[in-house]
């Protein structure tokens, strides 16, 4: 899922401003799973919002998903009348409602992180880059481009020091020596000897904006 | 406001504060009654937004009563309630408004009398502290808005 967390209520009441009547409007499915942007994180902040612009009106929304057309349009009778929508969805959440309710002006209350998983409730971390091309089978579904700081293909490199990134060395593991420690429980470890030849880094963001087209599916 | 009268909710565990807040009824204690009990099944049963939206209807200070640490009917619905507690000090003090209005305590059933003096304590410190910000500004629109409203050392709540 996409990983977010709030901005500062300080830059949100700065983009606030100037507009009297605000949509405050939630995503209910990966920011409402890492406690971003949900039913419950877009009434904490409208509530705080209120208390901090009292001559403003913070209305309440929250649909299923930012990123698809048919959940926005149910909002767009309720945006009628709002001057701003502030959305608490990731970036393309924000962007495509920007786009469906064009009339309105769209600011994002969260910033966006990456795609990751719930380690644990509370703690999510980053587990895939979208390069365009999985490697995940030559790497024991450790991802090399995402959990080794520098993307190595052929890793660890020297800054690999008792399991931990030189990055941050307390917090930070070294991807290659999870990839390592996977690859010995496998029996796989043949899997390291391969030396892999530089990624095709056109079909990441490199490459431009990407689209995935199936003919099947378009109306 | 010379004659501030802290208005305070206390969202209470049945299990230990509210049955503590029972007891120190039963030994004839009293208590100031500018605390609001609202009683839960369990502390853990506190939603961050229970305690952003006590602030916003008003409220001058917020506190939440569970178990004693390791005795929760719920494991630990009272440890879920004091990190949630942490977090909404932590929005409270981005908004301006001092985090001691609001606060976590942990108490037994048996304790009557410190129920009693959590809720002096916590009215002392809010008296101390002033009206919330919140509520001089709400009650000042109200009474600009010509609503029937009595000073706040008269409304009994």
């Amino acid at each position: 899922m996409i990983i977010a967390e709030r901005k500062p209520i300080e830059d949100i009441r700065r983009m606030v401003e100037g507009h009297d009547r605000v949509l405050v409007l939630g995503c209910g499915t990966c920011v409402a799973v890492c406690m971003a942007g949900g039913e419950k994180e877009v009434a904490i902040l409208a509530s705080a919002l209120r208390m901090a612009e009292p001559e403003k009106e913070f209305k309440e929304a929250t649909i299923e998903r930012q990123c698809e057309r048919e959940f926005i349009e149910e909002v767009r009778t309720t945006s009628d009348g709002y001057d701003l929508i502030l959305s608490l969805a990731c970036g393309a959440g924000v962007g495509f409602t920007a786009e469906l309710l064009e009339e309105h002006r769209v600011v994002p209350g969260l910033n966006t992180k990456s795609i990751g998983v719930a380690e644990q409730p509370g703690n999510w971390s980053e587990r895939c880059l979208a390069c365009g091309e999985c490697v995940l089978d030559l790497t024991g579904a450790v991802c090399p481009i995402a959990r080794c700081s520098k993307s190595l293909l052929n890793g660890p490199c020297g800054g690999s020091q008792d399991g931990m990134c030189e990055i941050d060395p307390k917090n930070v593991q070294c991807g290659w020596q999870i990839i390592y420690d996977r690859l010995a429980k496998l029996g796989r470890l043949d899997l390291m000897e391969e030396n892999r030849p530089p990624k095709d880094w056109s079909a990441a963001h490199a490459g431009g904006p990407r689209r995935v087209l199936r003919e099947d599916a378009e109306p | 406001m010379e004659t501030f009268e802290p208005r305070i909710v206390a969202f209470c565990c049945q299990y230990c504060a509210y049955a503590a807040a029972d007891l120190a009824g039963s030994m004839r204690a009293e208590y100031p009654p500018n605390i609001q009990v609202i009683r839960l099944m369990c502390t853990g049963k506190v939603d961050p937004v229970f305690l952003v939206r006590a602030f916003e209807e008003g409220a001058d200070g917020v506190y939440v009563a569970g178990c004693l640490e390791g005795d929760c009917h719920f494991m630990e619905g009272n440890l879920w309630a004091k990190k949630r507690v942490g977090y909404i000090k932590g929005l409270l003090d981005e908004l301006g408004i001092d985090e001691n209005r609001l606060e976590m305590f942990n108490m037994s059933s048996a304790e009557g009398p410190r129920f009693v003096a959590v809720a002096k304590e916590m009215t002392e410190r809010i008296r101390a502290l002033g009206p919330s910000p919140i509520r001089v500004r709400k009650e000042k629109k109200e009474l600009s808005a010509g609503e029937d409203k009595r000073p706040v050392d008269e409304t009994g709540t």
